[in-house]
C-alpha cells in the first residue's frame, strides 16, 4: 500500500474532528472519501500533508513512518494537495503559482513541465502572466491542480475540487480527474458531491461525524441503499 | 526660496531613505509572520555602533562595514531562534511584546558591550559640500540614497526574480498553500530576520557619519521607520519606500518652515492621521481577493 493511515484520531481544541480512522490507498488506485459537510474530510488530508496535528494513530507513505515528519519534507517525498477552495497565491502570475509547485523538486526541467500543463490546460497558458487572483473558480481549480502536479506527486490528494464549480466545469473538473488516473497517477479525492465521486473511484469511503461507517468499490456504494439516500438524494 | 526648497528636500531624501530601508525591514517581518518587529531600530543602532567601534579600532572601513552587517544579521536570526520561535502558537500581540523586549534588551546589551557615548564614522568620501542650484549637497547623503537604492533594487530582485524569494512572497500571501508546496516556514521567518537585519544595519552604517550613533539612536529611526512602513501600508514593499521618502520630505519641511522643535513630532503626526483616516496605508491591500 502507498498510504497506509491506521487509528487517526486529531482535534481542534478539545472538538474531536476524526476519531480512529483506517483507510488505505494503493499504488495507482483512485479512491474517494465521501461524507456530508463537517464529516472530517479536510481534516483528514491536512494530518496525511502534516498541517494538522494528530492526536492519535500513525501514517505510513511507501512503507516509512511519517507521522511526525513536518509538511515541507513530505511534498519532498512526493505527496502533494489540492487544498480546499484552491488556495492560490492569488497576487502572483499564473506561472509563478506553477513554478512554486515545484518548489522541493530537484532538476531542471521544470520549464517543460510548465509547457506540460499549458497543454494539459490551454487557459493557463492565454494567462500565464495575470495575477492568479483574477482567474476564474474553474481556472483556479485548473491551476491548483496543475500546481500540485507540479510536485511531480505519487500521491495526488484532492480536497473537494468540485466546489462552487458550475455544472459543465464540475464535470470538466472530473474529466481532468479520470485522464489524471489513466496516466497512472495514485489519487486520493475527498468530496462532497458523492456520487460524481463513487463513480470514478476504485473503492470509496464513507466518513460520517468522523469516523468511517462503510468502505467498498466504489460502485458497489453507489448502488448501496443505505448511501443512496444519504448522499445521493435518491 | 528655491535653494531653500532644495535644501530641505536634500535633507528629507537623505533620512527618507533610512527610514524606507528600516520601513522595508518592518514590512518584511510583517509578511512573513504578522509580527512588528520593533527592535527593528536595534538592527539600525548595532549597524552603526558595531562599525563606528570597529573602525576606531583601526579596522578599514569597508571590513568594518561588511562586519557590521554580518554581526547585525546574526542578532536577527538569534533573535528569531530564540525569541521569536519559542513563541510561535503565542498570538501575534504577544510576540510584539517579544520584541519591544527585545529591543530593550538589545540597547541595554549595546551599554555593556560598547557605552553610553556618541560615536561618528568619517564621512566616506569627504566632506566637501557640492552645490547644486544653490543649496549644499553633502557627499555623504548622496551616499544615503545610492546605497539606498542599490539595496533596494537587489531587494526587488530577490524577491521577483529567484524562486526563494518568491516562496517567501507565497507565504505571505497564503502561508497554508505554501507549506502544501513544501516551503519550509521556519526557513523563511529566519531569511525574513535576517534581511530585516541588514536593511537596518546598511541604513545605520551610512547615516552615522551624517546624524552619529549611540546605544539609543535606534528607538527614534525605528519608530519613524514604523509610520513610513504604516504610511504605505503594512506589509507593502513599495508603500514603505514611498511611505519612508514622504516622513522624511515631510519631517524635513516642518523642521524648515515651522520650527525643528516640530522635526520628531511630524512622524507621530502621521502615524495617527494614517489610523484615523487611511487605516490601509496609502498602498495597502484592501481584501478583493476573488475566492
Amino acid at each position: 500500500m502507498l498510504l497506509e493511515i491506521s487509528g487517526l484520531s486529531s482535534h481542534y481544541g478539545r472538538i474531536q474532528a476524526v476519531r480512529g480512522i483506517d483507510v488505505t490507498v494503493g499504488e495507482g488506485e483512485l479512491v474517494a472519501l465521501v461524507g456530508a459537510n463537517g464529516a472530517g474530510k479536510t481534516t483528514m488530508l491536512r494530518c496525511i500533508s502534516g498541517v494538522q496535528p494528530l492526536t492519535g494513530g500513525t501514517i505510513r507513505f511507501d512503507g516509512r513512518d511519517i507521522t511526525r515528519m513536518p509538511a515541507d519534507q513530505r511534498v519532498a517525498l512526493g505527496i502533494a494537495q489540492v487544498p480546499e477552495g484552491r488556495q492560490v497565491f492569488g497576487p502572483m502570475s499564473v506561472e509563478d503559482n506553477l513554478r512554486l509547485g515545484a518548489y522541493r523538486r530537484k532538476g531542471d526541467d521544470v520549464e517543460a513541465d510548465i509547457k506540460r500543463m499549458y497543454d494539459m490546460f490551454p487557459i493557463l497558458f492565454k494567462k500565464r502572466e495575470l495575477p492568479a487572483g483574477t482567474l476564474s473558480g474553474g481556472q483556479q481549480q485548473m491551476l491548483a491542480i496543475a500546481r500540485a502536479l507540479m510536485s511531480h506527486p505519487r500521491l495526488l490528494l484532492l480536497d473537494e475540487p468540485s466546489m462552487g464549480l458550475a455544472p459543465l466545469l464540475v464535470a470538466e473538473i472530473f474529466n481532468v480527474v479520470q485522464a489524471l488516473k489513466r496516466q497512472g497517477t495514485t489519487i486520493f479525492l475527498v468530496e462532497q458531491n458523492a456520487y460524481a465521486a463513487l463513480a470514478i473511484a476504485d473503492r470509496g469511503y464513507v466518513l460520517e461525524t468522523g469516523a468511517v461507517v462503510m468502505s467498498d468499490v466504489g460502485q458497489t456504494l453507489l448502488a448501496d441503499e443505505r448511501v443512496k439516500e444519504a448522499y445521493l438524494g435518491l | 526660496m528655491f535653494a531653500e526648497l532644495l535644501q530641505y528636500l536634500f535633507a528629507g531624501l537623505t533620512s527618507g531613505a533610512i527610514y524606507a530601508l528600516a520601513g522595508l525591514g518592518f514590512a518584511i517581518i510583517y509578511n512573513s509572520s504578522h509580527v512588528i518587529n520593533f527592535a527593528q531600530g536595534e538592527f539600525i543602532m548595532i549597524g552603526g555602533m558595531s562599525t563606528a567601534m570597529m573602525v576606531a579600532a583601526g579596522v578599514p572601513l569597508p571590513v568594518a562595514s561588511l562586519l557590521a552587517v554580518l554581526v547585525t544579521m546574526l542578532v536577527g536570526v538569534a533573535l528569531e531562534k530564540f525569541a521569536i520561535e519559542p513563541a510561535r502558537n503565542a498570538d501575534v500581540t504577544t510576540i510584539i511584546i517579544i520584541t519591544i523586549g527585545a529591543s530593550i534588551f538589545l540597547r541595554g546589551l549595546a551599554q555593556i558591550v560598547w557605552d553610553k557615548e556618541f560615536h561618528s564614522l568619517p564621512a566616506f568620501s569627504g566632506e566637501t559640500p557640492l552645490n547644486v542650484g544653490g543649496a549644499t549637497l553633502m557627499p555623504q547623503s548622496i551616499w544615503v540614497v545610492g546605497v539606498a537604492v542599490v539595496v533596494i533594487v537587489a531587494l526587488w530582485w530577490f524577491f521577483n526574480r529567484t524562486l526563494f524569494g518568491k516562496a517567501m512572497l507565497a507565504t505571505s500571501f497564503n502561508r497554508l498553500a505554501a507549506q502544501l508546496m513544501g516551503i519550509g516556514v521556519k526557513k523563511v521567518l529566519m531569511v525574513s530576520f535576517a534581511l530585516s537585519a541588514l536593511l537596518g544595519a546598511v541604513g545605520g552604517i551610512v547615516v552615522t557619519p551624517i546624524t552619529f550613533t549611540n546605544y539609543e539612536a535606534g528607538i527614534m529611526l525605528g519608530l519613524k521607520g514604523f509610520s513610513a512602513a504604516v504610511l504605505g501600508g503594512l506589509g507593502n514593499g513599495m508603500g514603505a519606500i514611498v511611505g519612508g521618502l514622504a516622513v522624511g520630505i515631510a519631517e524635513a519641511l516642518a523642521s524648515g518652515y515651522l520650527s525643528s522643535a516640530y522635526k520628531d513630532a511630524v512622524a507621530f503626526v502621521i502615524i495617527l492621521f494614517v489610523l484615523f483616516f487611511l487605516p490601509n496605508g496609502l498602498f495597502g491591500k484592501k481584501g478583493t481577493d476573488r475566492v
